[in-house]
């Protein structure tokens, strides 16, 4: 197995209230110092609800925002300075609304070509050749090169937005929601075309939703993050069947399901800590009904598991085989 | 741009400023062809001659000089310079101000401090420290003129900038390896353009007006060069002995000025985005009404009914038939579910149902709602305004859209209940107290001081809840509410949603694209297709056997966790486009099992089962007749 990609103590803090002279007034953690390492060929799914920190981390991913700690490494090799451009060839990045992505003035030619002729100096006529090869292998017809993106659906929109990452010739994806602004029939059209092209370039995905039955879909091994944490991690078989931190169980319960009773799987009056005003301790301890006094005074940290799992929570969810 | 023309074109008074602006710059342009006397030369004898006499039709000025050659050698010099000012000002402001906004932080402090004290001085007096510092004369009124007037420019395509350098493409830009200068002028410029072109259209009279101040007051143009600052100004002695020589320039300003702000006022409609979607056209209070054919008659106890209701969006010369004849029923205590893909109708129907669409361009052309017997299509405003938010309520998907930003959420939860009650304040804060603890929002009494943006979205909606609960409504439409919010919330708040329906007695119309949040809490559920109703039924019967292959694949397509990596069902192709419906079954086309007889006639919704319904030739399930 090759690391693709990996991730060692990456941060992020945000000054939050920005003064002209001396310290902002607070500083929200928006990504604890996380580790992470992808292997090569392999979906890894990233899981959270609004506010985890998950397109924070995307963001520092593809080098459009500078990490506040930690390091990315790509196949081995670090990239430590947030440049777009150096970031560019190696890994690309997926946005979730596929319309905004598109600069609404610019042909559908003119936003493929930018990362050929930016990123690899292609002369015109390979630029041509190589845009005609990227729309066939996601199946869109060539005659819409030139037009406009308002003239596209979500999902046409979506695989030109996947076309034009895949241009920049990067081995690596990040799809940041890829599929949440779709309506479920073209969602999957897709996610199919995705895990096609894997197979075809032999691309490597991080595969960011709060989606968790499309997550578990596509994925080989999942990492749930909570308050700007990776509370557990493993394969994803195992780590939806069988949670182990209380909050992974908490989500997987909370996605309606044809064919479960309506309850609410917690208090209703439960609230999403204050960033601004984090809580000590385990940032779950108020919703968790496994609290316990130590999660109040010390955070649990990311610890090994089983072989491939790891679970940051002091009284994990053990189950009988 | 044959658009953009056809809309300024549209605007009879934009028309005319066009007209009179484009004859004045041809005259302007054509003046040093045109028969004249020399503005220049003095002839003292003939001086303060009448208008239409012998040699001079506008009279002649205090010096014997001819009024019209003046007047039209002077129009092109005001014209000249009030234009390059503009050019000037636009080019230097839009560039100030795109730097700004896309480099933002300590960049944009320092531009946007110096263009803040730029603007503290009074225009003309800045203008006239230029004029002073560089000396008078044309050249200097110029550049007064366009610097007093770059802060205009800079701060208004600085906030522009800024929205458009947080969008996704001009970070998809940045990842395709393009470098800030080229992403400035190949990404934002092309979206700033016509902001731009909006101020200048709507600044160049002022600017023509501020060259003919300094020139008026003797600081731009020297003599014996005529333009129209100096010759109102030279006028100036004269205004009572012969006031010709003061109108004529006088008028021509006015003409100048009116005729470029008509103008520019047609051309920022036009080109406007915001305004162009019609949001200049104020939508009537109520959806408008033109049913052709028979209204359906209501026929039982019905709580709510609809009736072949039918809504269009007519714009310009297409029309949308966004719903196509929907029947629906709900009656106390129950929770019909409405579900459908994006563009189905669902949100349409919902919102015809208090004539809430926006007219224009949403027309109710057939059908009617009947509540408790009465049709509520085509009733009077004063009828369906004492309904709304009273006996039929509405939740919406985004609360942070619905709620006013700038009240907090208690004044809007009592101005919710005065509206149809005589509550005093008091009486209707212990209300909305008492409405917010209902939906569990814990410390009512604080939170109800609280701003919409100090809640978290889950609450929000809690808010968006209790504001429909208000008056005690019979029934209540949610408009995918839980969409926008996390599962965990989502899952706290349907429960919410089912308990108050148990506890008193609510019908719910529930709108979603999710089968999940439809089994978990509707009594029915009828799915759209294309504006229309494929199939309706008591929830359990369609979610185990669904009857229209449309709901079967769409159900099929539903990720469902616990079943391990996949491949996923998906249907091909797209939905139809409403304004070009084909005959038939509109689902047809992406049908495995279209045969002819599906693409033919009007395929009508019949009895399948005990209790349900189906538009389909073909059902997937054999009716059951016995059931």
């Amino acid at each position: 197995m090759i690391t693709a990609l990996k991730l060692t103590e990456l941060s992020k803090v945000f000054p939050v209230g920005k003064r002209m002279f001396g310290p902002p007034r607070a500083l929200v953690r928006a990504v604890q110092p996380l580790s992470l390492t992808v292997e090569e060929g392999e979906t890894l799914g990233i899981v959270g609800e609004s506010g985890c920190g998950k397109s924070t981390l995307a963001r520092m991913l593809v080098g459009l925002l500078p990490p506040s700690t930690g390091t990315i490494e790509i196949n081995g090799e670090p990239l430590d300075n947030a440049d777009p451009a150096l970031f560019g060839r190696k890994i690309q990045y997926v946005f979730q609304d596929p319309i905004s992505s598109l600069n609404p003035r610019k042909t559908i030619r003119q936003i493929m070509e930018a990362p050929l002729k930016h990123l690899h100096d292609m002369p015109a006529a390979a630029r041509a050749d190589r845009i005609r090869e990227i729309f066939a292998a996601v199946n869109l017809r060539e005659e819409f090169l030139d037009r406009y993106p308002h003239e596209f659906s979500g999902g046409q929109a979506q695989r030109i937005g996947i076309a034009r990452a895949l241009a920049a010739e990067a081995r690596i994806l990040v799809l940041d929601e890829p599929v949440s602004a779709l309506d479920v029939s073209v969602q999957a059209q897709v996610l199919n075309l995705l895990a096609d092209l894997k197979e075809q370039f032999g691309l490597t995905y991080l595969f960011i939703s709060h989606d968790l039955a499309v997550v578990e879909a596509v994925s080989d091994r999942v990492a749930v993050l909570y308050f700007g944490s990776v509370v557990e991690v493993g394969p994803a078989d195992e780590v939806f069947a069988y949670p182990k931190h209380p909050y992974t169980k908490l989500l997987a319960n909370s996605a309606p399901v044809v064919g479960r009773p309506l309850t609410a799987p917690e208090g209703r009056e439960t609230e999403l800590p204050d960033p601004l005003n984090p809580p000590q301790g385990c940032a779950f301890r108020a919703r968790c009904a496994y609290a316990s006094d130590q999660c109040g005074s010390e955070a649990p940290r990311l610890e090994k598991w089983s072989d491939g799992v790891g679970v940051a929570c002091h009284h994990p969810i053990a189950y009988a085989f | 741009m044959k658009n953009f023309l056809m809309l300024l074109a549209r605007n009879r008074l934009a028309l005319g400023g066009l007209v009179v602006m484009g004859l004045v710059v041809l005259l302007a342009l054509v003046t040093p062809l045109l028969p004249l006397a020399d503005p220049d030369v003095t002839d003292t004898a003939n001086r303060f001659k009448r208008p239409f006499s012998e040699g001079a039709l506008l009279g002649t000025d205090h010096l014997g000089r001819d009024l019209l050659s003046r007047l039209l050698w002077g129009t092109r010099l005001s014209l000249a310079v009030g234009f390059a000012a503009a050019i000037i000002a636009a080019t230097l402001g839009a560039a100030i101000g795109i730097i700004a906004g896309y480099y933002g932080g300590r960049t944009d402090n320092i531009i946007m401090r110096g263009v803040d004290m730029l603007m503290a001085f009074p225009y003309i007096l800045l203008a006239l420290a230029i004029v002073a510092a560089l000396g008078p004369g044309l050249m200097n009124a110029l550049i007064a003129v366009a610097a007093v007037n770059i802060p205009f420019f800079a701060r208004n395509i600085r906030g522009i900038t800024v929205g458009i350098a947080h969008k996704e493409f001009v970070d998809a830009a940045r990842l395709s390896g393009m470098t800030d200068a080229r992403i400035i002028l190949t990404e934002v410029l092309p979206n700033v353009i016509p902001v731009i072109v909006i101020a200048m259209s709507t600044t160049i009279g002022w600017m023509i007006l501020e060259t003919a101040g300094l020139s008026f007051l003797g600081l731009g143009s020297q003599p014996p060069q005529a333009d129209l600052g100096s010759m109102l100004g030279e006028a100036r002695s004269a205004l009572i002995t012969n006031p010709h020589t003061s109108i004529v320039p006088g008028a021509m300003i006015l003409i100048i000025v009116m005729a470029i702000n008509l103008l520019g006022d047609g051309v920022r409609d036009a080109l406007d985005p915001r305004l162009k979607s019609g949001a200049l056209s104020r939508p009537m209070p109520a959806t408008m009404v033109q049913r052709a054919g028979p209204v359906p008659t209501s026929e039982g106890d019905t709580l709510l009914a609809l009736r072949g209701l039918k809504t269009q969006f007519h714009v310009e010369d297409r029309v949308y038939k966004a719903v196509g004849g929907v029947d629906l029923q709900v009656n106390p205590g129950e929770c019909l579910g409405v579900i459908g893909e994006s563009g189905s109708g669902k949100s349409v129907t919902a919102l015809s149902i208090m004539g809430l669409v926006a007219s224009p361009p949403g027309v109710i052309t057939g059908g009617a709602v009947h509540y408790k017997g009465e049709d509520l299509i085509g009733a009077p405003y004063e009828k369906l305004r004492s309904l709304r938010g009273d006996r039929i309520a509405y939740i919406f998907q985004d609360p942070l859209a619905t709620l006013h930003p700038l009240y907090t959420v208690g004044d809007q939860l009592i101005e919710a209940v005065r509206a149809h009650h005589l509550f005093d304040r008091k009486k209707a804060r212990a209300h909305a107290i008492e409405l917010l603890t209902s939906v569990r929002i814990p410390n009512a009494e604080q939170r109800v001081d609280s701003y919409p943006h100090e809640m978290s979205g889950g609450m929000r909606q809690r808010v968006g809840i209790a504001m429909a609960l208000a008056n005690d409504p019979e029934v209540i439409i949610a408009d995918e509410p839980t969409t926008a919010l996390d599962v965990t919330v989502q899952a706290q708040i349907l429960s919410l949603l089912d308990d108050l329906r148990r506890e008193r007695g609510l019908a719910i119309i529930f709108i979603t694209h999710d089968f999940g949040v439809v089994a978990q809490l509707c009594d029915r559920v009828a799915v759209m297709y294309a504006g229309r109703i494929v199939e309706e039924g008591p929830t359990k019967t369609i979610l185990d056997a669904p009857a229209h292959p449309y709901t079967a694949r769409l159900m099929a397509c539903v990720p469902e966790l616990g079943q391990g990596r996949r491949e996923l069902a998906a249907i091909p192709g797209l939905p139809p486009v409403v304004d070009r419906l084909p005959e038939g079954c509109a689902f047809a086309d992406r049908c495995h099992k279209a045969g002819d007889t599906c693409r033919q006639g009007n395929i009508e919704l019949v009895r399948h089962g005990a209790e349900s319904l189906v538009r389909c030739v073909a059902p997937e399930t054999p009716p059951q007749e016995a059931c």
